[in-house]
């Protein structure tokens, strides 16, 4: 036998896999095979590495190169290149968006260099298919020193001691969560996982399930322990079938291995855990809809008080978190709730992961102390606005949250601060937009997938969504009025009080964090008749300028026939026949065409 | 694989451990020349006989790196041992059979194999 001197990681996160990764993979194996390599250099399958973008990703050991793009046309060169002779492939190489270099060390670029990973650590570094590769990254140490050392009472404390809250978007302090439940009394209890992640650009809970799915079981097994359950649920969506998967696996793998079911590492506690696969409804991320979908019935929220703790799943003390919250559990028993509480801020502790979407250089994964600004986060980590346009606002928070303009870039980023700013941490979705972005039609896309969401169970959720987007509608298409921004405020208000879940009483939020920014583009709709950042289509007209030169290529390009005019001639174009998509705009060689 | 007690936990890790120190850049490293000089000239071989010397003596903690030639081809197969704070040391021509001796006395021990140095290259650190 040989020592294992190399190791190939590549990237099999849903974003990797769709484009090519596993194809890469079995040239690496054939290629190593054909080098007589394959005992001495390992491929190792990796959940995601957070940097989606720029996948198909392949970090290769121990140097730790970067590689990036990478095709199965890729693999014969590396392998050749790097993997015999040491040398890098640099044209495969990550090349910082801001300064053009190339950097071949993973832990040099500025995407990963400025994050702080407590919770991703594993993703995208070790096999989320080996229980081994968990054990060896210290997995199950902090399950051992709970069960071995700690009482029920005493987790409980810890865990308030942290000041760790609900990552899954209200930031309830986690601590006195399990405490309610613990002191709830009954012989049988169960713990829930909200693996429910629906808010559109949000996929740090799958990344974290796909690439260390034993953290999310370790985080389980301590919660159950504390509040005194021996079942569980992970409640997720159908659609993330790779997440199940590893789930699937990784429970068999526990159970195997003593650290699932009955008497865990020896001890006298015993939890099982099950799958739920969740249908796809946004509601069901509502904890009391969420239980009903478990119990087998319509996913609908219902009144609280009782709470889950007093009267949850099958009308059982439950409690129920959030992956990513779960994901930091391990951790902290791991290193002590004193060690952890001194990242972040005074009321918001540790750190928060953060999907960077939109019109940003870096997409991924970010994770970030509490209390970094969002500048830090958009421009030093995300690699600042694709194209050097300008920055216009943030998304946070799904459609339940709300935008955040450029003059409050730099407050510090906790759970209060954006509440304050009209907006909430959410999931912690962040899209980032530009200059060409419209509020207005913003705001439309999130109260159409609030008002498609809508479970249809109280009043002012499924018809005052309903009425907003169709107000929305009217001032997009042109048809708004004096006194409809001030009826969209009344409306929303009576939503914010009347609606039943927490998903109709913030549905209003993307209106009114864009009307409180951004009023005067709403006005510049319905007064002027204008899109200021021309993004609404039944706002603009385009014009053929004298910089024309009578090509002709704009009136080819025309899907309808609406530019007319003879060769070397200006050309012009029918405003009556104009569908004003832009397809003569972007054909024209010589900018003659402008939008207004 | 079952795990009743923190001993065996402890076991396990310690076992899973070792297979995966490749992902890091240990202190402790072996350099091969790979140019097309010191392939030529055996390097592959010289390669194979180290990672089997390191895996008999269980030995998982040391980064074995290739380089490119240093334009001292006719002592190629070069062999670089690094251990930190001390001086990189350069040997050839190794051939697999001089493998072990490096190992055990230098790598392992500290102690430099003077009949088959090339170069001693100062640490930085010192």
């Amino acid at each position: 036998m040989a020592l294992v001197r190399a190791h190939v990681l590549v990237c099999t996160g849903t974003g990797c896999v769709s484009s090519g990764s596993r194809k890469v993979i079995a040239k690496f194996e054939e290629e190593l095979r054909a080098n007589a390599l394959d005992k001495e250099v390992k491929v190792v399958e990796t959940g995601c590495q957070g940097f989606c973008e720029q996948g198909p990703l392949v970090i290769i050991y121990p140097e730790g190169t970067f590689y990036t793009h990478v095709q199965e046309a890729d693999v014969t060169e590396i392998v050749s290149e790097h993997l015999i002779k040491g040398r890098i492939v640099n044209r495969l190489l990550f090349k910082e968006p801001l300064t053009a270099q190339s950097v071949p060390d993973y832990a040099e670029i500025d995407f990963y260099k400025k994050q702080h990973r407590l919770v991703l650590k594993n993703c995208g570094h070790i096999n989320p298919d080996s229980l081994e590769e968990y054990i060896a990254a210290d997995g199950y140490e902090g399950l051992a020193k709970v069960l071995l050392t700690m009482t029920p009472e005493q987790v409980v404390e810890e865990m308030k001691k942290t000041g760790l809250r609900g990552r899954g978007g209200g930031g309830f302090p986690t601590g006195m969560k399990w405490g309610f439940c613990q002191k709830s009394p009954g012989p049988k209890k169960y713990i829930i996982c909200n693996a429910d992640e629906g808010d559109p650009g949000a996929f740090m809970d799958r990344s974290l399930l796909e690439g260390d799915p034993h953290a999310i079981l370790e985080g389980m097994i301590i919660g159950a322990y504390a509040i005194g359950a021996d079942e569980g649920y992970i409640y997720c969506r159908a659609e993330y079938p790779l997440a199940i998967k590893r789930l699937k696996q990784a429970i068999a793998q526990a159970e195997e291995a003593g650290l699932l079911g009955n008497n865990i590492l020896g001890t006298d506690f015993s939890c099982t855990l099950h799958i739920k696969e969740g249908a796809g409804a946004f509601v069901c991320g509502e904890e009391t809809a969420l239980m009903a979908s478990i119990e087998g019935k319509r996913g609908m929220p219902r009144p609280r008080p009782p709470f889950p703790a007093v009267k949850g799943l099958w009308g059982k003390p439950s409690n129920i978190n959030n992956v990513e919250t779960f994901a930091n559990v391990p951790y902290i028993f791991r290193v002590g709730a004193e060690e952890y509480a001194k990242l972040g801020t005074e009321k918001s502790k540790g750190t928060k992961v953060f999907a960077l979407t939109g019109k940003i250089n870096n997409t991924g994964l970010a994770e970030v102390p509490m209390g970094i600004t969002m500048r830090e986060i958009i421009f030093d980590i995300g690699g600042g606005i694709i194209g050097g346009k300008k920055f216009k606002a943030v998304q946070i928070g799904g459609p339940s949250g709300g935008c955040i303009p450029e003059q409050l870039l730099d407050t510090a980023i906790d759970y209060d601060s954006l509440i304050a700013a009209g907006a909430m941490m959410g999931s912690g979705g962040l899209v980032v937009m530009d200059e060409d972005t419209c509020m207005v039609d913003v705001a439309k896309f999130f109260l159409n997938f609030t008002q498609a969401e809508s479970c249809g169970k109280c009043t002012p959720c499924r018809e005052g969504t309903k009425r907003m987007l169709e107000m929305l509608e009217k001032i997009t298409d042109g048809r708004g009025e004096d006194g409809d921004i001030e009826k969209l405020e009344k409306l929303a208000s009576s939503i914010k009080a009347g609606a039943l879940c927490a998903l109709g009483q913030t549905a209003p939020n993307p209106i009114l964090s864009t009307l409180r920014y951004f009023r005067d583009e709403y006005e510049a709709h319905i007064k002027e008749k204008r899109c200021p950042a021309g993004a609404c289509q039944h706002l603009l007209s385009y014009k053929i300028t004298e910089a024309c030169k009578g090509c002709g290529l704009c009136a080819k390009n025309c899907p309808v026939d609406a530019i007319s005019g003879e060769p070397k001639k200006q050309y012009v174009i029918d405003p009556a026949k104009c569908i004003k998509c832009g397809a003569c705009l972007t054909k024209c060689p010589f900018k003659a065409i402008v939008r207004g | 694989m079952a795990i009743k007690s923190l001993e065996d936990l402890r076991k396990i890790k310690a076992e899973s451990k070792k297979q995966t120190e490749a992902r890091k850049l240990n202190d402790r490293q072996i350099i091969i020349g790979m140019g097309t000089c010191g392939i030529a000239a055996g390097a592959r071989a010289v390669m194979t006989a180290v990672l089997e010397e390191l895996a008999k003596r269980n030995i998982h903690d040391v980064a074995v790196l290739q380089t490119g030639c240093i334009g001292m081809c006719q002592k190629e197969p070069l062999l670089d041992i690094v251990r930190p704070g001390e001086d990189r040391v350069t040997y050839g021509p190794v051939s697999p059979t001089d493998v072990p001796r490096i190992i055990a006395d230098h790598l392992i021990n500290g102690v430099v194999v003077e009949d088959l140095v090339v170069a001693k290259i100062p640490s930085k650190e010192a």
